[in-house]
């Protein structure tokens, strides 16, 4: 019964941290507030088949807070909508929005990807 | 009369134990299954169609693979995170685990049983280890002739203790033979190959190692028959110099093992598979896919392959004919197919779907749905009937 109580405590807890670190994100005028648990899904399963699902690299560079401090935000953002080309990095434009993106690079350099 | 209560008890625990032990059984019909975020495999039975066992503590299982020992007894499972990792079918347990690099790739095992093959991202190279104990045996640098480490891929058994690989960041392809027991490996070295080989595999007889070019329209064959070893271009400029769609996750050469006088590679960047005359080496057609293609797996006897796809076409499996090079059936599994394992025969394929956290199993000819098996974000499966093949 307290084991109950105490996972529902803590699921209430990460569901509000969710809601913080969405709410945290500045979003640009107009945009929807990203959808935290989907792209903190793609970027664990869908970027970690390069990145590594612990983000700590594999074909691709690691993605951890530490190994991000060389870009600015803006930067990575880019890097993420628009590849970089002659690696395999590939262009994400298709796919993501640009709050998207900078939800992304923003949660990667803080290191907090729900 | 409380001792003999207490050992009465004890003895009632132990039974089921004892009787587990004493039970024989076979391992040609069992098969691993990775969970790929949990860090555990499955241990199923493929006849049954039901997981027997699970195994946990492997570390991140983020592209993880296994190869077989020769008895089909042990499973070799290589993590991300450079784990190495011996596991029990017949006891669901680690026999044997290390640690041997930072992060890995991939792995292969020697033709005799003895030597497994770890291909690393970082430290770059390939390390050999011992089977049985995984005691380090060799540590061979992947210094290309840049003078830079390398990351490998593409790494792969070749008859007499041999294995073939890729240098990803130089652009070469190496076969290391390790034929004397207790002497250093030889390297033979074939430098400027192209740019960026991104997987490599052999064909089913262990002579045409082929590596496919990421920074380039292309494919390297190598014929490890010929000496000395000479790289030669096919599938040359396959793009046709029209511009590359996005790949958003990297094509795989494993398990295009086809009988017969074809097989069929995904292209880069375009969503389809071409199709290449195992004699000639030369393009004998293409077929347009649903997506980019990841695997290309053959059914055994080569007559069909099971086609799966990059994010975000990954809910979908195309059924392509090899004959004609025609599309026979498009469904969709489920979101996140990750890999297709056949049944040694063929009779069956094994599904992963990650994002339903489930393993589908096809009748392989009807494609009807025969079960399902529930798996933590499943990714690869293995069957042990690799075992007995070369470059698996």
């Amino acid at each position: 019964m307290t084991m109950r109580s105490s996972q529902k405590r803590l699921r209430l807890w990460l569901d509000l941290a969710v809601v913080l670190v969405a709410a945290a994100t500045p979003v640009m005028a107009g945009e929807v507030a990203p959808d935290a648990a989907r792209l903190a899904n793609l970027v664990r399963q869908d970027c970690g088949s390069c990145h590594g699902l612990t983000l700590r690299g594999g074909l691709g560079k690691p993605l951890t807070s530490e190994n991000l401090t060389a870009w600015n935000s803006d930067q990575l953002a880019s890097i993420i909508l628009d590849g970089v080309p002659g690696t395999p990095m590939p262009p994400w434009r298709a796919l993501l929005s640009e709050g998207e993106a900078r939800w992304i690079a923003d949660r990667l350099q803080q290191g907090n990807l729900p | 009369m409380k001792l003999l209560a207490r050992m009465l008890l004890a003895l009632l625990f132990v039974l089921p134990a004892l009787a587990g032990a004493g039970e024989l059984r076979g391992t040609g019909s069992l098969g691993l299954v990775i969970e790929r975020a949990a860090g555990s495999v499955l241990i199923v039975d493929t006849m049954a169609r039901r997981t027997i066992g699970r195994v946990e503590g492997l570390g991140d299982l983020s592209h993880a693979s296994a190869v077989f020992s020769p008895d089909q007894r042990y499973a070799y499972v290589f993590g991300r995170d450079g784990g190495l990792t011996k596991v029990d079918l017949l006891t669901s347990s680690i026999a044997k685990r290390v640690v041997q690099a930072g992060n890995a790739i991939g792995g292969a095992i020697s033709d005799d049983g003895t030597l497994i093959a770890v291909s690393n991202y970082e430290p770059g190279g390939v390390r050999v280890f011992a089977a049985d104990t995984l005691e380090s045996v060799a540590d061979i640098a992947a210094i290309g002739s840049n003078g830079k480490s390398s990351k490998t891929v593409g790494l792969v058994d070749l008859p007499g203790r041999r294995f073939a690989f890729a240098l990803y960041d130089a652009g070469e392809i190496w076969v290391a033979n390790l034929s004397a027991p207790e002497a250093a490996p030889t390297i033979e070295k074939l430098t400027g190959v192209g740019k960026l080989p991104y997987d490599g595999n052999v064909t089913p007889d262990g002579r045409h190692y082929l590596a496919g070019l990421f920074g380039e329209d292309g494919v390297v064959h190598v014929d490890t028959w010929q000496t000395p070893l000479k790289a030669e271009r096919i599938l040359d400029r396959y793009g046709r110099g029209e511009e590359a769609l996005p790949v958003y996750k990297m094509p795989h050469l494993e398990g295009w093992a086809a009988v017969g006088d074809r097989l069929l590679l995904p292209a880069v960047g375009r969503h389809e598979l071409i199709a290449v005359d195992t004699r000639s080496f030369v393009e004998s057609g293409r077929v347009a896919t649903h997506g980019q293609p990841v695997f290309a797996v053959a059914r055994p006897d080569g007559r069909q392959v099971w086609v799966n796809f990059a994010h975000p076409k990954n809910d979908t499996i195309d059924v392509v004919d090899v004959q004609s090079l025609k599309l026979v059936h498009r469904f969709t599994p489920g979101p996140a197919v990750l890999h297709m394992e056949f049944t040694p025969r063929g009779n069956e394929v094994w599904v992963s779907v990650r994002d339903a956290d489930r393993v589908d199993i096809y009748d392989a000819a009807t494609f009807a749905k025969k079960a399902e098996i529930p798996a933590q974000k499943p990714s690869g499966i293995f069957f042990t009937a690799r075992a007995t093949r070369i470059g698996q």
